[in-house]
């Protein structure tokens, strides 16, 4: 069941089709009030609202750009000092703010298996400056600073985070809400660093239209391109087998961001966009 | 009365206060510090208090943010290199107005690669919004901790509590430890409303507009003078129980003197020394100490100075191009006197160099036969 419960409010000014907002919405419905946020810059420190607007029920700490971990290790470590023990911390940041920027505190806090929550959302760029390459950015993306396309794949963070020995970690998109609920329920239950890597695609910076979010979200999942994973007691777990009917080729195809590439060329790129998932060798049904 | 180091005294101090999160990297000459506070958590001795081991300076300021703005009260420590890693955090702290409270163990900046002291580090943040307050002797490394959260917490700004690197953190001398039923009495329990709170959240730091923004800047001025004029009252209730009164701007000698020396933490000492002896030899030396940095105490800086001739800023820093800020900051403080004193530029330490009371003295009697800017030929300090 998913909770009627709303604890992000209506009127938020995140972009039409937006899928870092109805990623907090749903992982909030998961998580419940007892909740304290952290966030770095990102698109979510504007759709959190601008004084005197706020668009969370949970109280809410905005941070610089590479502080999320830490400073969500800091609330977690105030919490503890007063004994108060039942309360989620959650670091809530993009692909830039934990790829790239926030990269260090978001290692050190997991390997010092500080109790809680880091939510990445990815959107694949740095959208809130207007889409530039990130490491957290697929092969072949035209962005802002890949004006012929990025040559280098996209940071295998999973494999990293889990290496540092995550209590837990798992991804999840919006397409599959039953799926991403039970999975922040269950990060909420354990103890120790837990990381979600939410996939949250985005129609301005991907180039879809924006009544198409849900719909890139599903086609990344069945296409193999975003598998739905989560590591548990030390090993990969595919919560959703895709289905591969459709292709990588056509996921890329409907989005500006890879617009520009011949059909071969594309076909090179989806090649490489699975081969990333084949470094988690123990995946069940994943294409070799 | 108890032997012990700057660093051991700043991290009684810090104990005295009880804070609640402490959160901390290692660097030369601050590492004593929260080595001494780690044996008192681990120990038992320092509870409920959460110590946690970041990986780099930009988490230790990190943590604090998240643990200040969770309600806690909390500690930090750090030097030069790590100082300058804080940058971007420093204001966002300040900004914030999360009252925490900072150690920095004075310490030049590389490269090349430094290790000693001088305070480049501390004053290249006077625009962060950060409180400096600084100390003159071991003494004071304790005292200046429950005067800095008092500051802090009644004012709503963080406060960086400055020593000199070595020459006090690594120095021992005797100190006075007030008791703990003291401190308590002094410095209850933040209660402040400025933390998140789930049973009304808020969202602390977002986005403004700029007239927001702008009135946020300026409650900030208006409270740093806010400090200038409430910090006797603390320091007045602290001296009840201590015996020991510090006031914003110290001054011995002045009340006859031709000559002020004015300087920041340590150097002080030396400079009180100095001023016996250039009166022996007939020349009229006073010293003056402005305790704190930020906010700049303006009026006291202008009624200790205002008559001597000369004043002979003994910097410890240096903003290449321009020359050392606290002549800068002098200067400006008096520019309204009708006549107001010559101010000489004298770079009396950068890296460890010494401002022996030689070189003092070599610095006085230059600025009285009228140099403006005075760089020493023969500086004394460390060789390696």
């Amino acid at each position: 069941m998913i909770p009627k419960d709303e604890l992000l409010h209506p009127g938020h000014p995140a972009c039409p089709g937006c899928g870092a907002a109805l990623s907090m919405r749903l992982a909030l419905k998961a998580l419940g009030k007892r909740v304290m946020m952290v966030i770095p810059a990102s698109c979510w420190s504007i759709i959190a609202g601008a004084h005197p607007f706020f668009s969370l029920g949970v109280p809410l700490l905005h941070v610089p750009f590479l502080s999320a971990a830490a400073a969500a290790a800091g609330v977690r470590a105030a919490l503890e000092a007063r004994g108060e023990e039942d309360v989620t911390v959650v670091a809530w940041a993009g692909d830039g703010g934990t790829y790239d920027i926030g990269f260090q505190g978001f290692s050190g806090a997991a390997e010092r298996g500080t109790d809680m929550i880091y939510v990445c959302y990815d959107n694949e760029a740095y959208m809130n400056t207007g889409g530039q390459r990130s490491s957290a950015t697929p092969v072949g993306t035209f962005t802002g600073t890949t004006p012929k396309g990025k040559r280098e794949g996209k940071k295998d963070l999973l494999s990293v985070i889990v290496a540092h020995g995550a209590s837990y970690v798992a991804t999840a998109t919006i397409a599959y809400p039953q799926d991403m609920i039970e999975k922040l329920r269950k990060a909420k239950q354990k103890k120790g660093f837990r990381f979600v890597h939410l996939l949250s695609p985005c129609p301005t910076g991907w180039g879809y239209p924006e009544d198409r979010t849900v719909t890139m979200a599903r086609m990344a999942v069945e296409s193999g391109a975003y598998p739905l994973l989560e590591w548990e007691e030390g090993g990969w777990h595919v919560t959703q087998r895709p289905s591969f009917s459709v292709s990588v080729e056509e996921y890329l195809e409907a989005q500006g961001r890879f617009k520009g590439w011949e059909r071969e060329e594309l076909k090179g790129l989806a090649r490489r966009v699975l081969l990333q998932w084949h470094r988690l060798r123990d995946l069940e049904g994943m294409p070799r | 009365m108890h032997l012990m180091l700057g660093s051991e005294a700043m991290a009684f101090g810090v104990k005295l206060c009880r804070p609640q999160v402490i959160a901390a990297y290692p660097i030369t000459p601050q590492t004593h510090i929260v080595e001494c506070l780690a044996d008192m958590v681990e120990g038992g001795k320092l509870t409920p208090c959460r110590f946690v081991t970041v990986e780099s300076e930009l988490s230790s300021i990190s943590v604090a943010l998240g643990a200040s703005g969770a309600g806690a009260r909390v500690f930090t420590a750090t030097s030069s290199q790590g100082l300058a890693l804080m940058h971007e955090i420093l204001h966002w702290v300040a900004g914030m107005r999360l009252p925490v409270v900072l150690a920095n163990a004075n310490r030049a900046l590389g490269g090349p690669w430094i290790l000693y002291m001088d305070q480049t580090d501390s004053l290249s943040q006077r625009d962060t919004g950060w409180i400096q307050v600084y100390c003159a002797s071991v003494q004071e490394a304790l005292d200046m901790v429950p005067l800095a959260y008092r500051v802090a917490e009644n004012h709503l700004l963080p406060v960086m509590v400055v020593m000199d690197g070595f020459w006090i953190s690594h120095t021992m001398e005797p100190v006075s430890v007030p008791s703990q039923g003291d401190i308590d009495a002094f410095l209850p329990p933040r209660s402040d409303r400025l933390f998140m709170d789930l049973s009304d959240p808020q969202a602390l730091g977002a986005p403004t507009s700029s007239t927001t923004f702008y009135a946020i800047k300026r409650e900030i001025q208006d409270e740093m003078e806010g400090v200038l004029r409430g910090f006797l009252d603390y320091a007045k209730e602290y001296a009840s129980f201590s015996g020991r009164l510090y006031r914003i701007v110290e001054a011995w000698h002045m009340d006859d003197a031709e000559v002020a020396l004015v300087g920041l933490g340590g150097i002080i000492g030396t400079a009180r020394y100095t001023c016996s002896i250039l009166r022996s030899r007939g020349i009229r030396a006073g010293v003056v100490f402005p305790r704190f940095f930020r906010p700049f105490p303006v009026e006291g800086m202008r009624d200790a100075l205002r008559n001597v001739k000369v004043v002979v800023a003994m910097n410890r820093a240096f903003s290449p191009g321009v020359g050392g800020q606290l002549t800068q900051e002098i200067k400006w403080a008096l520019y309204s006197l009708d006549s107001p004193p010559r101010v000489v530029d004298w770079m009396a330490g950068l890296g460890g160099v010494d401002p022996t009371p030689e070189a003092i003295e070599e610095a006085v009697v230059r600025a009285l036969q009228g140099e403006d800017v005075i760089w020493m030929e023969n500086p004394v300090g460390p060789q390696r």
